[in-house]
């Protein structure tokens, strides 16, 4: 039986701070592998999927690694906590890059907050959204546990994801528009911001899911 | 609700240990780099900066351990800045843990850098870092130029256009230092702090000046940064980053404030 939870490495940006932050506030017993293994993946019994950079560079790195589909799979059957990019390519489709296709486990976009539509909202907004902004809770989840509703948590990014369905929404965030900063069903939670740069409520979303069962 | 404004203190490092200048000349020594990062993560700081001052190239990969040592046990965001001449050094910093690196002179030998650095690893993690000075005479419009080698070398060119310049070629934030005023303790150059961050997409980091608790509010309220950091006034614990954020709270501004910070 392996208590592992798994970093997932798909070669998108450091991953240090992720392992370290998890190292922080694991149980004992529970080890933090990072890897870039599909079996590794496939026998965690957690999977912590990160990213930053380009959307088009991600999915191509997940492909060439033959990653996705252990993702995906991990996705549907254990503990699966998506973080800022790792967030994002979960959605069908990004606006990103001209354009790219994800993994499409929601439906839904990833969205620019440059877009020309949002303009007179987004009106003396500097992009990237960069720094401590507020999340609001839209579902009761144990991730939440300990974390006040409306606690600040550190983002950095210039798009973000617009599920067609409602009900994933789990978190909301204002930055001239009110987006989607996170999204949960079933085993999955993921957040547009950063936990393990976010100071204390950071650390304690990371040991809520460390000790999660992945259930609602 | 909506985004906070951040206080980041600013630690220059030179070979591992916490040095701030006074203008660049006289230099005292204020504790080691990993406890004053805890320091400051109890006190609520937003984020940290470190500057590698370090003169020897030798010595360079001192600040790589200190990267390393503080980011496995502060969890918020940092940056690294100093020295920075390669797409290499840029992932060496990411690597030890380094959320953003500062880029500064080589910006200015080698804007393509910029460029290559933000195609490489992602316009949020590349700061550039501007030193401005003001150039025009009394009663002319206001001009600041860039100024390199700690403010010593003038380059020609125009702060203003120069930080747009920068922003298309990739850089996630600028980080604005009036050397006219670093190590005054008499306020950031407002006029400076606000030309650039209105004509910039990206946040702005207001740097140079800080002497109380008015001019970092000032720098937000009147300059329009979206950052503002500060070293001595830190350093020689004159005042928290607590009681700066209530501080700049009390003046309206958004901060990210919280009863467990010191």
């Amino acid at each position: 039986m392996s208590s592992t939870v798994v970093v997932v490495d798909y070669g998108m940006g450091n991953l240090r701070s992720v392992s370290k932050a998890l190292e922080h506030v694991v149980s004992d017993g529970q080890r933090v592998i990072v890897s870039s293994s599909a079996d590794e993946i496939a026998e965690a019994e957690r999977i912590v999927f990160p990213g930053q950079g380009a959307a088009r560079d991600c999915m191509e790195q997940l492909k060439q690694g033959q990653l996705d589909e252990a993702v995906l799979r991990a996705a549907t059957d254990k503990p699966f906590l998506g973080i800022c990019m790792g967030m994002q390519v979960l959605m069908a489709h990004s606006e990103e890059n001209q354009g790219v296709e994800c993994m499409d486990l929601y439906a839904g976009d990833v969205r620019a907050f440059a877009d020309e539509a949002l303009s007179s909202q987004m009106q003396g907004l500097k992009i990237p959204h960069m720094g401590w902004n507020q999340v609001a809770h839209r579902q009761a989840h144990p991730l939440w546990q300990d974390i006040s509703d409306g606690s600040r948590f550190y983002f950095v990014h210039s798009y973000y994801v617009d599920p067609d369905d409602t009900a994933l929404t789990a978190g909301t965030t204002e930055y001239g528009i009110d987006f989607v900063s996170v999204i949960a069903r079933e085993n999955v939670f993921a957040a547009q911001f950063h936990p393990e740069k976010s100071a204390h409520d950071g650390l304690q979303l990371l040991k809520n899911f460390c000790h999660w069962n992945g259930q609602v | 609700m909506s985004l906070a404004k951040r206080i980041i203190p600013c630690l220059d490092v030179d070979n591992g240990r916490v040095v701030k200048g006074v203008q660049f000349v006289d230099i005292r020594d204020a504790g080691n780099p990993v406890e004053v990062a805890r320091r400051y993560d109890e006190e609520g700081a937003d984020e940290i900066t470190f500057l590698d001052i370090t003169a020897s190239s030798d010595d360079r990969e001192t600040i790589v351990h200190v990267v390393e040592e503080v980011a496995n046990e502060v969890f918020i965001p940092l940056t690294v800045g100093g020295g920075i001449r390669t797409v290499d050094d840029v992932r060496r910093m990411l690597n030890a843990g380094a959320d953003k690196v500062a880029i500064n002179t080589a910006a200015v030998f080698d804007p393509e850098f910029v460029r290559e650095a933000s195609d490489k690893v992602g316009s949020q993690c590349i700061v550039v870092a501007i030193d401005a000075k003001k150039v025009s005479g009394e009663g002319e419009l206001l001009r600041w130029e860039i100024f390199t080698h700690g403010g010593r070398k003038p380059t020609g060119l125009d702060a203003i256009a120069w930080a747009e310049k920068m922003v298309a070629f990739g850089a996630g934030e600028i980080l604005l230092t009036s050397m006219d005023r670093d190590g005054t303790k008499i306020g950031f150059d407002l006029a400076l702090t606000r030309a650039i961050s209105d004509a910039v997409s990206v946040p702005v980091i207001a740097s140079g000046g800080v002497g109380n608790l008015d001019h970092l509010a000032d720098g937000v309220i009147e300059g329009r940064a979206d950052a503002v950091l500060a070293a001595s006034i830190f350093h020689f614990a004159e005042y928290t980053i607590q009681e700066a954020k209530l501080h700049m709270a009390g003046r309206g501004i958004e901060m990210r404030i919280s009863d467990r910070y010191v």
